[in-house]
């Protein structure tokens, strides 16, 4: 595996709440899922993805967790075309 | 650092002590039952003149935001509606203050209050547009800023309107604690507050409230100048009920005491709010009956043991609307008024076209918020989401529309129209719920004069429906 090296920008993971630990009314589906929690920071010392590592976060918290990501960043858009909006305002209304 | 029990059971036995520390107020003093509290004195002795926020809000980019005339909207609903029909449309164009939304004046005081009292930091455990507020208010005081966010269902997959509004917060300079789906947010709030002794700038606080006000003594004051009368409604989308119960005080500060003050929110009735599966099946996020009944029928079930957004106290009128009534007016906003606008923000437009139609045409309708729009947080992005998530999306009549089934956007604009919703049910289920707080038996007359207040009613009314409750074992 490869190293991610001290310093990079990364997302770890926390198993929060374990299924049999989280809080006791939940729906049947939320129930048999673990509470996740990711966050970002700097890694603060050389890791491997999927193994345990620390990071520094924006405002300087030190935190630990499974390394999940380098250089996490964000991909949501516009999305595909949906042809239903396109003719508002100029069809019939008019 | 000493190991605490960071149990579920233990972190939230411990609530009391860490909401004490991390806000500064003692509601103790307010508190005179399980029920009744004084209200007025709460928001006025842990708040600020009105003057003094107005300041705060300038110093940080906040309020003072333009309001501006629908005219191809209003002459559309006035060409659809009846003889001397058809209100003039207004909308206060709340993407202009600092971090594109409303929820900038509600963040404000909180970040001068926490800065004033010496904390470092500030948390909020938020999806909405106030993670983003709470961030840029932050980032102007000089705190250390901490959103705690519902972003991902089991399979990470996250809905692209919290997505960019966890970048927002990311862009601000703030660290995002991004959880999976549960009410388990509010025991990482928790957790957090305790290991950073930060300040909890909770939704629901005075300072979060108070801070609203200002929204509406502005549009009294724009309204006025401009057309030489006071709004004869204002619609506001409601969730957790603070943007509604903020700007009606600020309506009633500045006199308004004739406006209607129009509750709307988006109808996801059948979707459960904290299921997995059913997360990335709602396409609206906030401002939906998920939140709207719930927090309208019992405020305090919240993260603060008095809740300062009230709804019921000043709501008369509350209507329901649709996804896909939601979105058809978010792309004519763009289409006939040049405004792109993110459609969370236009929930409350969406109540005024069905207002203005049945409203006499020299009167007015004010819409109270838009919020920004961008990748994430655009009705093509949402809607695209929707599809892929197995969602039908089509034109058609709304009425055909089913929550997590189906989105239907209305073909055309006659088809918009609101669900008005029986104010007494509601105001009854609120007393259910009080009656589980303390049993009627035990309702004193300060329990009684708080409830009327609360639910904008008479005394005699709760004591008739009390009585009829108690008879019948409720």
């Amino acid at each position: 595996m490869a190293k991610v090296a001290k310093g990079t920008w990364v997302e770890i993971e926390q198993i929060v709440l374990k299924p049999e630990e989280r809080a006791p009314t939940l729906p049947e589906d939320t129930k048999k899922v673990p509470y996740v929690l990711r966050v970002s920071g700097f890694l603060l010392e050389d890791a491997e993805l999927e193994q345990e590592a620390r990071i520094r976060t924006r405002i300087g918290r030190e935190l630990a967790g499974i390394l999940k990501t380098v250089n996490p960043s964000y991909s949501h858009s516009f999305g595909t075309v949906v042809p239903e909006l396109l003719t508002i305002g100029t069809e019939a209304e008019q | 650092m000493t190991a605490r029990d960071n149990s579920y059971a233990a972190v939230m036995a411990r609530k009391n002590e860490i909401m004490k520390a991390s806000l500064g107020i003692d509601y103790d003093d307010f508190i005179s039952s399980p029920i009744a509290f004084d209200y007025e004195r709460m928001m006025r002795e842990t708040g600020y003149a009105h003057e003094d926020i107005v300041r705060i809000q300038r110093e940080t980019k906040v309020g003072d935001t333009p309001l501006l005339e629908l005219r191809r909207l209003t002459a559309a609903v006035r060409r659809i509606s009846g003889p001397g029909k058809g209100a003039t449309i207004l909308v206060k164009d709340e993407a202009a203050n600092a971090s594109g939304s409303f929820k900038a004046r509600r963040a404000s005081i909180s970040a001068y209050e926490a800065a004033r009292k010496g904390y470092k930091g500030m948390i909020a455990a938020t999806s909405g547009n106030y993670g983003a507020a709470v961030a840029s208010q932050c980032a102007q005081r000089g705190l250390k800023c901490i959103i705690v966010q519902e972003v991902f269902d089991s399979r990470y997959v996250g809905q692209p309107e919290i997505v960019e509004k966890g970048r927002a917060c990311e862009a601000y300079g703030a660290e995002v604690l991004k959880l999976s789906v549960g009410p388990e947010l509010f025991y990482m709030l928790l957790r957090t507050l305790e290991e950073t002794g930060f300040f909890n700038a909770s939704l629901y606080t005075p300072f979060g409230i108070r801070g609203i006000e200002t929204l509406g003594t502005e549009i009294a004051a724009q309204v006025r100048a401009r057309y030489g009368k006071d709004p004869d409604a204002v619609v506001i989308t409601h969730a957790g009920g603070g943007n509604l119960t903020g700007t009606a005080r600020g309506l009633l500060a500045a006199g308004c005491d004739a406006t209607r003050i129009v509750a709307c929110s988006v109808d996801l009735g059948g979707l459960h709010m904290a299921s997995d599966r059913d997360f990335n099946r709602k396409s609206f996020t906030t401002g939906h009956t998920g939140f709207g009944v719930p927090f309208a029928t019992w405020p305090d079930r919240v993260d603060v043991p008095r809740n300062a957004a009230r709804s019921l106290r000043y709501m008369d009128e509350y209507q329901l609307v649709t996804q896909g009534e939601v979105f058809y007016v978010t792309e004519l906003l763009a289409k006939w008024e040049g405004l792109e606008r993110g459609p969370a923000g236009n929930t409350s437009l969406t109540a005024a076209v069905t207002l203005a139609r049945q409203m006499d045409r020299d009167q007015i309708v004010v819409v109270q918020e838009t919020e920004y729009t961008g990748a994430g947080k655009h009705h093509n992005a949402q809607l695209a989401f929707a599809r892929e998530n197995g969602i039908e999306v089509r034109r058609g009549d709304p009425r055909d529309n089913v929550p997590g089934k189906a989105i239907v956007i209305p073909e055309r604009l006659e088809q918009v129209w609101g669900k008005v919703q029986d104010m007494d049910r509601l105001r009854l289920s609120y007393l259910r719920n009080a009656a589980k707080a303390l049993p009627v038996e035990q309702w004193t007359d300060g329990d009684y004069a708080f409830l009327a207040a609360d639910i904008k009613r008479g005394v005699d009314w709760v004591r008739e429906h009390a009585r009829a409750m108690s008879a019948g074992g409720a």
